[in-house]
Formats: structure tokens, sequence, C-alpha cells
């Protein structure tokens, strides 16, 4: 075991995947020679070489529909989009074909595909650097969209994005990319697209966040248990869809409060449709409202200001009280 | 510092070999064998008589709407014909002769125009895309199997169709620069019928043909006459041969005329003279194609009756058989659930047991329920 950031970690994925299955094309603006503008792809191209690594001309839609055209062919193509700011070009060939093709030709051709991109605030970025919209993708039938917290559980997921039979949009979150190392084991490790986890077990709140939202959850519910004496129990998604809210209701029906935490926008964000699902199972085991931290209703402000729109230990922790205090 | 002249010196052929005058240019005359050109007009005279009857059956209300290809049928036949089967076809939705040609049954294109999602099954090793509808989209998706046929070590080449309109697109400018770069086997075939629904070809594009967009992209292209059969198949072959050797991408510029309208939706006296189409209508490709061939030799008015005769007879089958599919697949509600991913995530399990439901009650116990 090695401990490792997460750039570090996305990068063995990638080489490993890469050494197993020469059908794993890495694509995408700098990949190559530059290594990512963020590194990620760092020595894949002295290792695989032009052909398994290419720098694309600059063109998100090309780099999306090649993509689908190789994934029809039987290819496992990785795009790297720079920045998710920068994605929406290819918006129209994921939504129009990426997660048609399988349903148009009745199983005929699969796009086994994956889309990175970081996403989220936190970086000091230009504007187009922050945002955190995966719930475009999330809203369109076909699609899985993807989500990791950390180095380990980045490795693990990527590695299972690139072997699944369908495309997957795989966030990264900019902030996390160097933020902290975890020990990653050198064997092979695949956790499942479309199962959250339990990172911290509880019975007074059950608290739902993902990506760059994990830590801040975490330490919020740390301060519960150190100042309120509340046991949280912390939920990190990891996959946004298909989203299976088994173990979500399991613990909401167990703690009776929830609060859902995330950096994208409030209104029609993944929130909304967390706490419908909970409304519609867990409804007669809720013992108060439940609260979402979200970024506000805005294009993410520059970040002279940004550190109020994303959701921080201290906002967490208000709204937890709020639904014990409800 | 002087001004210097940066020169471009790519030129562009135009070519026809069969012309709207019945006049033959012997010495450009491809050497195709009599059988294959027997199949060519016998693939062509189908689509007509099935295009024709589409627009009846639409008009009728037994297909939804559709696409006319009259008048195109040489622009897109002519051009798959020198692919072999193992080729990639990537059409847009105007190419139904070339569909045809590739393999796919009349009985198929009816349900597909009857909305039913289950025609869009195909075989396994299928090597032609589904229709794509987004005009251009279509593009980039040739490059990328262009990328993976040379990237596999194959000679597989990939030829891909769109429209005068779609050289506005994004996607058509981006599709033809990936392919380009990366010198990969593909023949862009331009379906230049004049008409974007409504919008006229001198409002797509100040430029004075769609083929000279090649040579901003560095690569070979050429202008044909889309109405002869005879050019299309030619500049065809030459860009294949081309791809096939590692050469890399062609543009082909077929200019046609669509005389139809756009979609069964539309109606085209809006916007056009009944003179410019009749103009068209006297180039039509199947006529011209059709005394070529008698003049060769290879088919006799006798023949070409029962040619006829047999095709009516063809597509009549096809339409009853169609028919008779139609009630059993629209009985099938539940499959639309199948295939939009390889598993079925549990929350549309649970909607797919909701639609269940609501197709078990009747009328009156839904209302009561």
């Amino acid at each position: 075991m090695a401990k490792m950031t997460m750039v570090q970690a996305i990068n063995m994925a990638l080489r490993q995947e890469m050494e197993k299955d020469d059908r794993v094309i890495v694509m995408g603006e700098d990949v190559g020679l530059d290594g990512g503008v963020f590194r990620v792809t760092e020595g894949l191209i002295e290792q695989f070489g032009e052909q398994r690594v290419l720098d694309t001309p600059l063109a998100e839609s090309a780099i999306a529909g090649m993509a689908v055209g190789m994934a029809a062919y039987g290819l496992r193509p990785v795009c790297e989009i720079q920045f998710s700011g920068f994605a929406y070009h290819s918006f129209h060939q994921l939504e129009s074909h990426a997660a048609r093709f399988r349903r148009r030709s009745q199983g005929r051709f699969q796009m086994s595909l994956v889309l990175r991109a970081p996403y989220g605030g936190g970086v000091r970025a230009l504007e187009h650097h922050s945002e955190s919209r995966e719930a475009y993708w999330a809203h369109t039938p076909g699609l899985k969209m993807v989500i990791p917290s950390g180095p380990r559980n980045a490795r693990a997921l990527l590695v299972a994005a690139i072997r699944d039979p369908d495309p997957v949009i795989f966030y990264e979150s900019k902030a996390l990319y160097r933020a902290f190392r975890e020990e990653v084991p050198e064997e092979e490790e695949v956790l499942p697209i479309g199962r959250p986890r339990i990172v911290r077990a509880g019975d007074d709140i059950t608290l739902i966040a993902y990506g760059a939202m994990l830590r801040p959850t975490l330490e919020a519910a740390e301060e519960l248990q150190k100042r309120d004496g509340l046991g949280a129990e912390v939920i990190d998604l990891l996959t946004i869809s298909p989203l299976d809210d088994t173990l979500l209701t399991e613990s909401v029906r167990k703690t009776g409060r929830a609060v859902v935490i995330h950096e994208a926008s409030r209104s029609f964000g993944p929130g909304a449709e967390i706490v419908a699902r909970l409304v519609e199972s867990a409804f007669y085991y809720l013992e108060a409202p439940i609260e979402r931290v979200t970024g506000y209703d805005l294009i993410i402000p520059l970040f002279s200001q940004e550190q109020n729109y994303i959701p921080s230990v201290r906002r967490i922790v208000r709204a937890a009280r709020k639904t014990v205090n409800a | 510092m002087p001004r210097n002249t940066i020169e471009i010196s790519e030129t562009i052929e135009h070519l026809t070999i069969l012309n709207e005058n019945d006049e033959l240019d012997a010495s450009l005359e491809p050497d195709i064998a009599a059988d294959e050109l027997r199949r060519l007009y016998r693939c062509m005279l189908l689509a007509r008589r099935f295009d024709e009857r589409l627009l009846d059956l639409q008009r009728q209300g037994r297909i939804g709407t559709f696409p006319p290809i009259q008048g195109q049928e040489a622009a897109h036949l002519g051009a798959v014909a020198p692919l072999r089967p193992s080729d990639w076809m990537v059409p847009s939705f105007r190419e139904m002769a070339a569909e045809l040609w590739r393999g796919r049954s009349l009985e198929n294109i009816i349900i597909a125009n009857n909305g039913f999602e289950q025609a869009g099954a195909m075989h396994a090793d299928s090597r032609n895309l589904p229709m794509a509808v987004p005009v251009a989209s279509q593009i980039p998706h040739a490059v990328g199997l262009a990328w993976a046929a040379k990237y596999r070590q194959t000679d597989d080449v990939v030829m891909t169709f769109f429209g005068d309109g779609a050289t506005s697109e994004g996607d058509f400018h981006e599709g033809l620069n990936f392919a380009a770069v990366f010198q990969v086997p593909v023949i862009f075939v331009c379906q230049n019928n004049h008409w974007a629904i409504s919008v006229p070809l001198k409002r797509q594009t100040r430029s004075g043909t769609l083929v000279q967009k090649a040579v901003a992209y560095g690569m070979p292209g050429i202008q044909v006459d889309g109405n002869d059969l005879l050019a299309v198949y030619v500049a065809a072959r030459e860009a294949i041969a081309r791809a096939r050797a590692g050469d890399g991408p062609t543009l082909i510029e077929c200019v046609t005329y669509r005389v139809m309208m756009h979609t069964t939706a539309d109606d085209p006296k809006r916007y056009r003279t009944d003179e410019e189409v009749q103009q068209w209508r006297r180039r039509d490709p199947l006529p011209r194609f059709e005394r070529y061939l008698i003049g060769k030799g290879v088919l006799t008015p006798d023949v070409i009756g029962s040619l006829k005769a047999e095709i009516a007879q063809e597509i009549q089958v096809a339409v009853a058989r169609a028919e008779e599919q139609m009630p059993v697949l629209r009985a099938q509600s539940l499959s639309v659930f199948d295939h939009l991913y390889a598993d079925l995530p549990p929350y549309l399990k649970a909607q797919k047991q909701m639609l269940a439901e609501e197709l078990s009650l009747s009328d009156e116990e839904s209302a009561n329920g």
C-alpha cells in the first residue's frame, strides 16, 4: 500500500486498466505530453504511446462524439474534459447519442465510455472552473453519474466506470485532487457503481453527502458528537445516478432525521430527488422535516465570495441541530 | 515589410460522367459488371417505389412522419455501392436506398416509421449505425469508428452521410478536423439537396461550393453530379481506395435536389417555386440510369416491366407482414424499459412495476382506485 493523492490514485486506475485491456483509450485536451492540466494522465503517453493516449484538437463535442464511435466499435474510451464547465459542448453527444445508443439499437451497440471532468469550487479559479452541475447528467436517462470522495474510492470507482457497459460521467473534485492522501492498495479494488456507503455509523441523524462535501460533513458529525452528544450516521453517495435509496431509507427509518449536503445549487439539485425518495420511503419514520445544505440558486460566485456559497461545517451543523430541535 | 501572398494550391474537381442529356463521357465510364449494374438499378427502383408507397401510407395514417428520399437515390446508393459489407455506414436520415442496399428490410422501415423501438434491433455484427436525427451529430461517430478501425489495424473504412444544412453545424467542422488530424479512413458524403427544410443553400454558406471546405481541413474533396449514379460511384470508389490504403479522409459533395417535402409534416410551397422543382425533376437520376442501361444492353424494357411487377409485389408483401407484426409489438408495453442500461437499476424496476400495475387495471378499476 502506498499513500496517494486522488490525482495519483486516478492515474493508477487508468494505468492499470490500460495495462489489462487494450480497448481502453485515454483521450482529451493536453492529456498526452502535458499529462493533463492537473497531471492526472501523467506518464501514460510514455508507457502506452500516442496510439492509446490521444491529444485531441480542442473540441469537446467531437471528443465525446468520437468516443461514441469508438465505443460502437467495441473500444472503451476514457475522455478527459479539462473542466466540467466546458463539458456542455459534449452534452449534446452524450444526451443525444451515448445515453441512447443501447436502446436505439436494442442492445446491438453498447456505449462503454467514461467522461472524466474536474468539478466544484475551492481552488481560486476563473469563471467556468468551479461549477457543480452533476444534476444535468443525473437527469439524463441512460447515463450514470459518479462522484468519488477520496483517493481510494476514486480509484476503485474509476475501475468500475471503465469496465461498465454503459456511459459513465465521472466528476472529480478539484478541491480533493491534492487535499489529502490515503492508502491505496496496488492490487485490484473495484467499488460497484450505484451503491452508497455508510462512512460513519450513528443513531440520531443521517447526513447524506458526496464528493468534496463528504469531509466537511464528517467534521460536522464530529462536532455534533462532541458539542451536542448526537450520533450522526454519514452516508457517502458515491453514485448520483442510478440512485439507490435502499441504504438511505434504512438509515433514515432508524434515525428519523436527515440532512442532505451538496455543493450544487439547490432547486432541482440531487438533494431534491433524495428528499423526495425519502418522503416516499420513510415519511412515517420522520421526526422532523429533512434539511438541505446546498449552494444557493446562483451561478457560483467568483472566488472572493465562493466560501459563502459552498456548504461549510458550520452550516451543516446548524441544519442538523434544526432537525433535532424541530 | 511587404504583404506576402500565401499560395493555396488546392484544386477541386467536379465530376459528371452521364449528364442529364444522356451524354456519356466514355473515357470516365466505370467498369461495373452487368450484374452489379442490374442490382443497382433494381435497388434504385425499389427505393423509389417504396418511397412513393410510404407517402401513401403516411397520407392514410398508416405510418408516422417520414422524410421522403425521391431524387436523391443515386447520391447515396452510388456512394455505398463500392463499400464492402464489412465497412461501416453511418447514416443521417434520408439515405433509404443505401440502407436497403446494406440489408435493411422494407418491413423494418415500415415498423420503425410506426414508432416501434423494437425496429431498432439489428444483427449482432451489423456494421450500419442506426439513423441519427440531430443534424450532423453522427459525423464524429464515423470518425471514432474509423479511428478504431485503424487502431485495430484492419482495412475497414467508414462512410457517413449528411446534408447541406449539416455543414453549418459545429459537429461537421469538428468531425472533419479530427478526421484529417488523425488521418483516419472515413468518407464524408454530403447530400447537397439545396434545402434544409425551408432554408436554401445560399443561406447556409457564402462558400461557392460545399466541397471547398475540405481544403481548409487538409483533405481531398470532389464535387459530383449527385444525380449521376456513375459519377457518385466513381468518386466514392476512389475515396474508399484512398482510405483503405491509409491515406485518410475525403469529402464528397453530391449535388442533388430534394424534390419532395423535408418530411411529410412540411409544405414546400411556402418557400420555393414549382419551376425550380420541375427543373430538377428533369434531372431525375432514375430514368437517366435506366436509359443508360437500356442503351448499353444491360436491361430491356421487358425486363424492366417484370422488375416493376416483382417490386410492386415485394412492397405489398412487406406492408402486409409489417401490419401483421405491429399488434404483437404494440402489446409489448413493458419493453420500453429494455435496453436503457445493461441492467435495470432498482428504481427503474419499481417504475416498470408501476406501469405493469397500471396496465393490469381496467378503466373502471383505475377510476375507482
